[in-house]
């Protein structure tokens, strides 16, 4: 795997060294961001208050001609308190092949599979960064051949997923972290060629009319871990299994409605469960004659997973109900907030989250989040993050 | 005797009515040919790629600019719209977002928005076609409406509109979601271009003016006008689009308009 990473890096340093002409795009970002923690901390080592960090993101886009397109993407965070969050990533580095009716593409990506806003719950190409955002919509990049058939009766995708990627844990200092660090090196895999376990997903997908929705195959290396504690009891080991899993997303668009459905039915080790996530948005337009919209989202959460750490992966979602609105002003900075409070229909535990955003000019704009833990229940998952309620400032460079 | 006086004042009647009747099909005739002529002046321009630039303007004269390509496939069949993709150049937060829209004439377009962000594909709900498009004067339905099929026409008069002769149309939305009561368009009698536009509200207000300028003949006697000058006269903010060189039968084809084609940048 690391020898085809080189492989990969060399290549895409290559081909930008002797492409730097007209079709050669780039661009990309640098930001600052501000995490600030308003409760002390749960574990003694975790830092209270402020967290600094930066990240950089810049990317390399080449077309040499209509059917041959290269990209690169690196992307780097560096942590003033969490040197584990410290970290770079190839976000990309591919060569993507285009047909009329097919494409190829060799090398790192990232693929979005879904509907809902809650949850990803089908997204399975991508492992999570979990450290860049307690969202989880930050992924790592991914070696994979992609085929893809586009057709009348539908799109079917084939890939070929060499080399498992880890989900990034945060270091003994660091905030939203489990009660006990991971310790990458000691992962086990049920696999017996553990990382190097070669996954395989197939994904037919289409849209008829106001209908749009995908049902696709998994065989491989669970996304997520079980944790087991060490013998020494200071540490987590990731445990991944290999499982095998289908899903379906299906979205019905009609006039100002979204009615969205996402479920998995999973075949683990230890465990065989079905999830889903479903729910709606509608848009109220032009509210009150202005250009605001506004939009009401209500989404239902199920996870029928074994509860038990050492039979399945925990999951923060068993029994809930997301209620959010997002609003867009449509104006020339694009302000737009979508708040949302997640609540656990068992225990009442709840989630709040807001996140707004706005473009400052033309190079410049800044998002800000806020997420507070509420009434959590000591026996929900959630409880390990329950001090962890904080704020974050995005200001975003691009060039 | 009085039952034929009464059968004969009924059959005046109805002879008035169905004479301003016929008279109002005449004007509408006349005026959905007019439409007709105009709409299919570029028939057979096969596919289209251009890029542009669009300057807001406040009230307080600030501006604001966005750079925008669009690709446009057009369908033959009047009762089927064209199919367009929009990829934002700038301001650089939205760089790569693109839009995929699959025009129909009187249901809501299919529409996905591609987030290059989380590289995630959207169906949006595209119902709200009166909205500003990217916070200018445009709504989303004053870029794609020129389908002929979408309105009911009525002529009005024919008049001089700067150098040329112009028919002077009424267009009323069939589209039940659209923003507007009616538009007054302005077409000329030499070269069929629609010249200007006013919107009224669904008040029935005047709205919006819109001026087209910079026209230019392509081969196959293909006419676009390179600058468009929207004038919103209730909040007097303005918005210009200025087109680049547009480039015809690029040789793209209905499958560079899918949905995989969003997440290939561009």
């Amino acid at each position: 795997m690391k020898q085809w990473l080189l492989f990969m890096i060399v290549g895409a340093l290559s081909f930008l060294d002797v492409a730097w002409g007209e079709e050669l795009f780039f661009r990309g970002q640098v930001a600052s961001q501000w995490r600030y923690f308003s409760d002390d901390a749960q574990y003694k080592e975790q830092f209270n208050g402020a967290q600094l960090s930066f990240s950089f993101k810049p990317e390399f886009y080449y077309e040499s001609d209509k059917n041959n397109h290269f990209s690169f993407v690196p992307f780097l965070r560096i942590d003033e308190r969490d040197y584990q969050r410290t970290h770079a990533d190839l976000r990309e580095a591919y060569w993507l092949h285009i047909e009329d009716d097919w494409q190829l593409l060799m090398g790192i990506n990232q693929v979005f599979w879904g509907v809902t806003e809650s949850r990803h719950l089908v997204d399975i190409i991508n492992q999570t960064d979990t450290i860049e955002n307690f969202d989880g919509e930050d992924k790592l990049g991914q070696a994979m051949f992609n085929f893809s058939l586009q057709k009348d009766w539908g799109d079917i995708d084939l890939l070929v997923l060499p080399g498992f990627r880890q989900a990034t844990w945060s270091g003994k200092r660091g905030r939203l972290r489990l009660p006990l660090t991971v310790e990458e090196n000691e992962t086990e895999f049920e696999a017996g060629n553990k990382e190097h376990h070669i996954d395989m997903a197939a994904r037919y997908s289409n849209t008829i009319d106001d209908w749009d929705f995908g049902l696709y195959y998994f065989n491989g290396t669970d996304r997520e871990a079980r944790f087991r504690v060490n013998e020494t009891g200071d540490h987590f080991i990731a445990q991944y299994d290999q499982i095998q899993q289908i899903g379906t997303d299906i979205q019905y668009t009609h006039d100002a409605w979204l009615l969205k459905f996402e479920g998995i039915h999973q075949e683990g080790r230890y465990d065989t469960f079905a999830a889903i996530v479903s729910g709606f948005e509608y848009t109220f337009y032009q509210v009150n004659e202005s250009a605001v919209d506004v939009g009401l989202l209500a989404e239902y959460l199920y996870d029928g997973r074994d509860s038990d750490f050492n039979k399945a992966p925990p999951t923060l979602t068993e029994n809930d109900l997301f209620i959010g609105t997002r609003i867009a002003w449509n104006d020339v900075n694009d302000r737009s907030v979508i708040a949302g409070v997640m609540i656990d229909l068992d225990d009442q535990s709840t989630l709040l989250s807001i996140e707004y955003e706005q473009r400052l000019d033309n190079f410049w704009s800044i998002e800000m989040e806020g997420r507070w833990f509420t009434d959590i229940d000591k026996k929900n998952t959630l409880t390990i993050f329950k001090q962890d309620s904080h704020i974050l400032f995005n200001l975003i460079r691009y060039f | 005797m009085k039952k034929t006086l009464l059968a004969l004042s009924i059959s005046c009647l109805t002879l008035n009515a169905s004479s301003a009747i016929a008279n109002v099909d005449d004007m509408a005739d006349k005026g959905y040919e007019i439409a007709a002529r105009s709409d299919r002046s570029d028939r057979g321009f096969i596919d289209s790629q251009v890029s542009l630039s669009m300057t807001l303007k406040n009230a307080a004269g600030m501006t604001n600019t966005r750079t925008l390509n669009v690709s446009t496939y057009e369908d033959m069949d009047e009762e089927v719209g064209d199919k367009s993709l929009i990829i934002f150049k700038s301001p650089a937060d939205i760089d790569g977002t693109a839009l995929l829209s699959h025009a129909k004439i009187l249901d809501p377009d299919n529409q996905w928005l591609y987030l290059p962000a989380l590289k995630r594909v959207k169906r949006i709900s595209s119902v709200n076609k009166s909205g500003p498009f990217v916070g200018s004067e445009f709504a989303f339905e004053d870029l794609t409406a020129s389908e002929l099929n979408k309105y009911d026409y009525h002529y009005l008069r024919s008049e001089t509109c700067g150098e040329l002769q112009c028919d002077v149309v009424e267009r009323i939305p069939k589209y039940e979601h659209s923003g507007y009561k009616k538009q007054i368009s302005w077409i000329d009698q030499s070269v069929f271009q629609i010249r200007k536009i006013e919107f009224y509200d669904r008040k029935g207000d005047l709205l919006k003016t819109l001026n087209m300028e910079n026209f230019k003949e392509y081969p196959g006697h293909i006419w676009r006008a390179h600058v468009f000058n929207m004038d919103n006269h209730q909040s007097g903010k303005s918005t210009q689009l200025n087109y680049s060189e547009y480039q015809f039968k690029t040789g793209m084809k209905e499958r560079d308009f899918v949905k995989k084609s969003l997440s290939r940048r561009h």
